[in-house]
């Protein structure tokens, strides 16, 4: 069995494309509900950190729209010009897709088509439940595309389908909290406030742990709790320590069918076996944003060692 | 057409009910099933393509502007005794296409020996001189044709053009059976028709026979694609993956010391037979076009090094050509030693002054081609064409004589189409896919019709609002409604009673 250079770099990212888009799309589903449905409204705020999340305020702010809901989420969702919108990344994830049809199986094929398709001929994004209803819409098409992915042979195509969304993950995950703990919470708001706790909520719900939180923490919602959960909980999909053990397994996978250990692997390892002694407390003490930008950089430099190691060019 | 009434494919010359005595049970579906049922499975057809993305790229327009090629629900069908004879006819054309092109590239017999005027080939811009003298593996060139058909009626069948460059299509033979075997089970049972999904398998084993002798007992093959943009995409990643072999495109190939080389994740990995989707023009730049991105330098080195077997051959186009096409009657009885089972459909070649005289004469009556045109663009149609383009017509063919060839317009045969006023009569023509290995040619039962979805239109290229439909090729000669015994045919039925009560129940 052997994997044509481009074939893995273009899993790779459609792997990344398809997490992105999942993300933004839970994101949105997230700030609705801040915004709309939590029990005081958070307007503006809510929005302007679902731009920051994304590092995309520059652009949104450029493109001239006032900050609203609708504006704000046709930027995130449908707008073609913007390259972090959620059809954007679909159209990346199945032109990837399309250029590697061959090392995809057609569920997996046909989930990416299906999300794209959702937006085709869509100018706008009506209102709070059409939102809701067309991001649940990619979500569904994108866990369809996660259950075909599983279902696929294991071979080499799977495997970095799979590298491309943990590190997606990783970098997405620790953005959201780098984001939500740091700026979002607006100057004078008492921490464990009520918006302090219904930004903490908004957080839990992208990454789909609200009632993870809650099996595992039994004294109330928490930021400290939080944190743990998304930095150092493996058993939890979307922490960053699982997705750094993750990111070590495939590559170990990879090695066993290859047969070759490279740059990748040891740098992934020493990541893992660092992020294994790392307490959630420590962390906090001494600086959440410093560990969080170290970690996106540290993502980053794999990023480029698993190009090099398997000649992406 | 007139008043008169072209062959009707399922309901005979009469052009209505009742259906031909062997269709009968085909005409009985047909009546039965009620029109809002065709057009729910036709929809539901078109919906999966969608959704797989069979589409094609219209050039010229946007992205959004992906789109599927209209699917007609009405099967086309053949007997098997019309098969028969039309098999034996194709493998006698593309017999025939193989040792042309072994000729031409070798001794030149055929020229020397007057059949065709020299000028004509050697001065044709399909004719690669860059070629000759290169031996293809085991001696075959044209591994996969499509010979455009049409008929007139039963037995009266016309190859329209040969097509030994890289026919595309047959994943739509494929994709629309898999749709029929899905939305119209029940007709599966009442016709026993041959199976298409073989093909794949028979591509392949004609691959891996053409390898270059020292590939070994497994050769290394690959489809190679001008990319993911490329209008038929489609069909490349469909054909690789069926065949389970990698599908490349030219960067990933690399040519080193006179042989082939994917680049993979473990390094480079040696490429033994290619089926290549990019035109000659773009196979290479340091032979054919310098300014080409989508090919592999050095490639042709490899080939005449004999290094790498390549389907189809550089340099088959001059099979193909409209102008040579005129002479395929003396082309096979040359080869072959016998007349041609299949006819040409009459053509006057306008660069011989009695025929352009009469083509000139007739222009109402005749259907004019450019002799390197494709896609039913540069065509005209003289009984539907308007004078003023008759006019323009007359002015180029007296300007380019040589650029045209003409052909009387056929009564081309109709099939039963589901339309916007219900099921009416529409023209079609038919793709046979004919695979030639260093074993032998061989005719898949099936193959792509096409069908000008327009009343009265013959145009049924897919650019000009053309659609297709699945071609039935059955196991026997119609009537006997025996049930399959085979296993899949009965599941099948299975699926049937649940459709087909619904059916039966508003009938």
């Amino acid at each position: 069995m052997m994997l044509l250079s481009r074939t893995a770099s273009s899993l790779y990212w459609l792997g990344r494309y398809i997490e992105r888009a999942d993300f933004i799309a839970r994101l949105v589903e997230a700030t609705v509900r801040l915004d709309v449905l939590s029990s005081r409204p958070a307007g503006e705020a809510a929005w302007s950190s679902a731009l920051t999340v994304t590092e995309t305020e520059e652009d949104f702010l450029k493109s001239g729209a006032a900050m609203t809901q609708n504006q704000t989420v046709k930027f995130l969702t449908l707008d073609t010009s913007h390259p972090g919108s959620i059809v954007r990344c679909l159209s990346m994830a199945r032109d990837n897709a399309r250029a590697v049809r061959t090392a995809l199986s057609r569920d997996a094929w046909t989930a990416i088509n299906r999300a794209w398709l959702i937006f085709e001929n869509r100018s706008g994004v009506g209102g709070t439940a059409a939102t809701l209803n067309m991001v649940e819409a990619v979500k569904t098409e994108t866990r369809g595309f996660e259950g075909a992915v599983h279902r696929m042979l294991r071979n080499q195509a799977t495997w970095f389908v799979r590298l491309g969304q943990a590190i997606e993950r990783a970098d997405n995950t620790a953005r959201l909290l780098d984001v939500k703990y740091h700026i979002l919470l607006p100057e004078g708001e008492r921490v464990g406030g009520v918006l302090d706790r219904d930004q903490w909520t908004t957080i839990l719900q992208t990454v789909s742990a609200v009632t993870a939180y809650r099996w595992l923490y039994s004294d109330g919602l928490r930021s400290a709790n939080v944190i743990d959960l998304l930095v150092t909980r493996k058993e939890m999909p979307r922490s960053l320590g699982a997705s750094v053990e993750e990111v070590v397994d495939i590559l170990g996978h990879l090695a066993k069918q290859t047969g070759s250990h490279g740059e990748a692997d040891r740098m992934a390892r020493m990541r893992a076996a660092r992020a294994g002694r790392t307490r959630s407390t420590e962390i906090i003490a001494s600086g959440l944003h410093q560990y969080l930008q170290s970690f996106i950089d540290e993502n980053a430099q794999l990023h480029g060692a698993i190009g090099r190691q398997f000649r992406f060019g | 057409m007139g008043k008169r009434h072209a062959f009707d494919e399922i309901m005979g010359f009469s052009g209505a009910a009742p259906a031909r005595p062997s269709l009968a049970a085909l005409g009985d579906w047909l009546k039965e099933t009620p029109d809002g049922e065709l057009r729910r499975r036709q929809e539901a057809a078109e919906n999966t393509f969608r959704q797989l993305g069979i589409t094609f790229a219209v050039y010229g327009e946007s992205e959004a502007s992906e789109r599927i090629i209209p699917f007609d629900i009405v099967p086309r069908v053949f007997l098997k005794s019309e098969w028969d004879r039309l098999s034996e006819g194709l493998v006698q054309r593309v017999e025939a296409i193989n040792a042309f092109l072994e000729d031409i590239y070798g001794e030149r017999r055929i020229l020397a020996d007057g059949v065709l005027p020299a000028d004509l080939v050697l001065g044709n811009s399909q004719f690669r001189p860059e070629i000759a003298g290169i031996k293809p593996p085991h001696g075959v060139a044209a591994h996969i044709c499509g010979i455009d058909l049409v008929r007139t009626g039963p037995d009266e069948f016309f190859v329209l053009e040969d097509n030994a460059r890289t026919p595309s299509g047959v994943s739509y033979m494929l994709e629309n059976r898999e749709a029929m075997l899905r939305l119209c089970p029940e007709l599966f049972r009442e016709l026993r028709v041959a199976a298409v999904d073989s093909y794949p398998d028979l591509l392949l084993e004609t691959m891996k026979s053409v390898a270059p002798h020292g590939s070994g007992s497994n050769p290394q093959c690959v489809v190679l694609t001008p990319g993911h943009y490329n209008s038929a995409y489609y069909e490349h990643s469909f054909l690789a993956d069926s065949m389970g072999i990698e599908l490349v495109e030219g960067a990933d190939l690399v040519v080193d010391d006179d042989r082939v080389w994917m680049r993979t994740i473990d390094g480079l990995v040696k490429v033994d037979v290619i089926y290549r989707r990019i035109d000659d023009d773009y196979l290479d730049p340091l032979v054919f076009r310098p300014d080409s991105a989508l090919g592999v330098p050095g490639l042709i080195a490899a080939y005449a090094a004999g290094n790498v077997a390549i389907l189809n051959a550089p340099g088959d186009g001059i099979a193909d050509d409209k102008a040579i096409y005129s002479y395929m009657p003396e082309i096979v009885k040359y080869y072959t030693g016998a007349e041609a089972k299949l006819p040409n459909v009459e053509t006057y070649r306008c660069r011989e002054p009695q025929a352009l005289k009469y083509v000139l004469d007739n222009l109402p009556e005749l259907v004019v081609k450019l002799v390197d045109g494709s896609g039913g663009y540069g065509m005209l149609v003289g009984p539907t064409a308007s004078s003023g383009e008759i006019e323009k017509f007359r002015a180029a063919l007296i300007a380019e004589p040589e650029r045209y060839i003409a052909q009387p317009t056929l009564a081309l045969s109709t099939v039963p189409t589901l339309s916007d006023q219900g099921v009416s009569p529409r023209h079609v023509d038919f793709r046979p896919f004919v695979l030639s290995g260093s074993d032998g040619v061989r005719v898949v039962p099936g193959g792509l019709t096409r069908v000008a979805l327009k009343e009265g239109s013959l145009v049924v290229n897919s650019s000009q609002g053309g659609g297709t439909k699945d071609s039935f090729v059955l196991m026997d000669d119609g009537a006997s409604q025996t049930q399959s015994a085979d296993g899949q045919t009965q599941a099948m039925g299975g699926m049937t009673q649940s459709q087909g009560s619904a059916t039966g129940g508003r009938a």
